[in-house]
């Protein structure tokens, strides 16, 4: 019970900062359509994958690129956080660690999933328009909204094992260049996979992010050697895997954890 | 009666310094206790063990029967602490601020009402407490901290440099509760400060820290009782410190602020023989001692102005007082 209070305590932070942070909201959601617009217009001129255009084969990578940067970046902020903010309150509350674990991956998800979902608006927006071809049905944005929900999970806890275990700020620029770019290009989210040689191709298969693209592209778009490759429950499997185990791990790093 | 804070060899350690060293020390139930220093000397890295959230390099403490490094859990249900740095939510409004320590303090909901409107109404924020606390000055920030910290009552609550910042007015409302609060809910109060006026008047006991280690350790009165005199500040043209110190009766010289000081035993009685040794003087003054001087005492650091030039000195000022 008491625990649960803290659980919401954590989570209502983090919520009500998001809805004041008005600025940090319209530019999670404007990155990803510039994205959209102008590699997905520009490239599209002469790519296109499957049956449908560039913007449609590009639109799960997009989500995906939201979820991936919104999530990792969350968690390892809690690293000022413990330093200057209000962190150091939470730690020193009778809370267990694991509770503070789960209130800042509820809080987390949450923020990242808003951000997807007007993604998602947005993109049916487009569809009904025309621009983007892209079947939405009930069971495909539902089936999505599943996919975006066990990955950010995953990646958010990455982020806040990160972030408990670094002592200064310092390696913030290493962890863009080491971590969320390869997660992001090497993840079939802009290219299709199959035709990337050796070390390459065996990054993307262990990149779990990967299977998050591949399950929406396949449900989004369909199933193809260029679109959706591999079996959506062998996709879903093997993100859950991964999710749980970042959670794992994380709840392990948060009993680690000192200022 | 067992002590409620029992600091067992507790030391940390940053690379090769030592910042906290061997610290051995019992707290009583219902006191409330000071820690002195000067800045650097070890008191927040005491408090941030004691409150579970650095580990020490080698020793511990029990709080209220538990083991800071073997039960951190139950460590954290019994105290709070308000910290030396900022540790509240800019972006959050003051109110709010207040409901979450709430929440995470599962503090039942009446109560929680309650105790927000006490707590405001004694820092004066209560017409503030709907502004976000990025618009709030930084005494008014200070102040919700507080609040903050005051709130739910724990058995023994940390207060490092409580009043930094603080106006006369929310200061001595401040100390009231404080003593309100050690008096009627026995809640054992560990502060830190650097103002001795604030020691004085508030804590059972003071500690002197000095490099991680406790240089001394007892009440304000007993500490200004142990110096063995009443202060004597002189001005004087020609001042032959050789022959004052070679006055019995004068247990110590030192320079303060240009000037020189001397304590004295028995100040009234042998004033005459000092100002006749003296010959002329600018101005001299007599006073009892207060903390300040047995700060400076113990820990030797203050601008000090021995060769008419001034300078910073730190070397600790061995006394000849108290032998
Ligand atoms: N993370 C750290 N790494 C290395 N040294 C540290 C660290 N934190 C504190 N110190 C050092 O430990 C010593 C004691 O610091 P501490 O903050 O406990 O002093 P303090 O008594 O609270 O001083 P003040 O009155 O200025 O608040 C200082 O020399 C400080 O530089
Ligand atoms: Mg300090």
């Amino acid at each position: 019970m008491s625990e649960l209070k803290g659980i919401y305590a954590l989570w209502y932070r983090e919520f009500k900062v998001f809805t004041r942070e008005r600025s940090r909201v319209v530019s999670s959601i404007i990155n990803p359509l510039l994205w959209l617009f102008i590699i997905g217009t520009g490239l599209g001129s002469f790519l296109s994958f499957g049956p449908v255009g560039y913007q449609a084969f590009l639109y799960p990578g997009i989500l995906i690129m939201t979820s991936l940067f919104s999530a990792v970046f969350f968690g390892v902020y809690i690293v000022w956080d413990k330093k200057v903010d209000f962190m150091k309150e939470v730690l020193v509350a009778p809370m267990r660690r694991t509770s503070i674990f789960i209130g800042k991956i509820l809080g987390g998800s949450t923020d990242t999933l808003i951000q997807t979902m007007i993604l998602i608006v947005i993109g049916i927006a487009l569809s009904f328009a025309g621009i983007l071809q892209i079947h939405f049905t009930v069971l495909s944005i539902l089936v999505t909204v599943v996919f975006l929900f066990v990955i950010t999970v995953g990646l958010c806890a990455i982020g806040l094992i990160i972030g408990s275990q670094m002592e200064s700020p310092e390696g913030f620029q290493l962890i863009i260049s080491f971590l969320i770019f390869p997660l992001f290009f090497l993840s079939g989210a802009i290219f299709p996979i199959y035709n990337q040689s050796g070390v390459l191709s065996t990054i993307v298969l262990v990149n779990p992010v990967t299977y998050a693209v591949d399950g929406m592209r396949g449900v989004l778009i369909g199933r193809g050697p260029q679109l959706g490759q591999f079996d959506p429950w062998l996709d879903f499997l093997v993100i859950t895997i991964f999710s749980a185990i970042m959670v794992a791990i994380g709840t392990y790093a948060f009993k680690k954890m000192k200022l | 009666m067992a002590a409620i804070i029992d600091i067992k060899d507790l030391t940390k350690t940053y690379e090769d310094r030592t910042v906290v060293d061997h610290l051995n020390l019992q707290i009583e139930e219902g006191e409330i206790f000071g820690l002195l220093g000067p800045n650097g000397a070890g008191k927040t890295t005491t408090l941030l063990m004691l409150t579970t959230l650095k580990p020490p390099t080698s020793g511990t403490a029990l709080i209220n029967g538990f083991d800071i490094t073997k039960r951190p859990d139950k460590v954290r249900k019994s105290i709070g602490i308000v910290f030396q740095e900022p540790s509240t939510d800019e972006i959050l409004t003051g109110y709010e601020n207040l409901k979450l320590h709430g929440w995470l303090y599962d503090m039942p909901d009446h109560l929680l009402k309650e105790r927000i409107t006490d707590v405001l109404q004694l820092v004066n924020l209560t017409d503030r407490k709907d502004d976000l606390v990025k618009r709030y000055s930084g005494g008014m920030r200070r102040r919700l901290e507080l609040a903050r910290g005051l709130m739910h009552h724990p058995k023994v609550l940390f207060l490092d440099e409580p009043t930094l910042g603080l106006d006369p007015q929310s200061r001595e409302g401040l100390w009231r509760y404080i003593e309100k609060l050690a008096q009627e809910k026995n809640m054992t109060i560990i502060l830190t400060t650097h103002y001795m006026d604030e020691a004085d008047r508030l804590c059972n006991r003071l500690a002197i820290m000095d490099k991680g280690k406790i240089v001394v350790l007892d009440t304000p009165k007993q500490l200004k009782a142990n110096l063995g005199g009443d202060i004597v500040r002189l001005k004087a043209p020609h001042l032959d410190q050789e022959r004052l110190k070679a006055l019995p009766y004068v247990k110590k010289i030192s320079p303060c602020d240009g000037e020189l000081c001397l304590t004295v035993e028995n100040a009234s009685s042998h004033l005459q023989e000092i100002l006749t040794l003296v010959g002329k003087v600018d101005s001299v003054e007599v006073r009892i001692p207060t903390l300040d001087d047995v700060f400076l005492h113990y820990t030797g650091k203050a601008l000090k102005n021995s060769d008419a030039q001034g300078g910073w000195t730190s070397g600790p000022m061995t006394g000849e007082a108290n032998e």
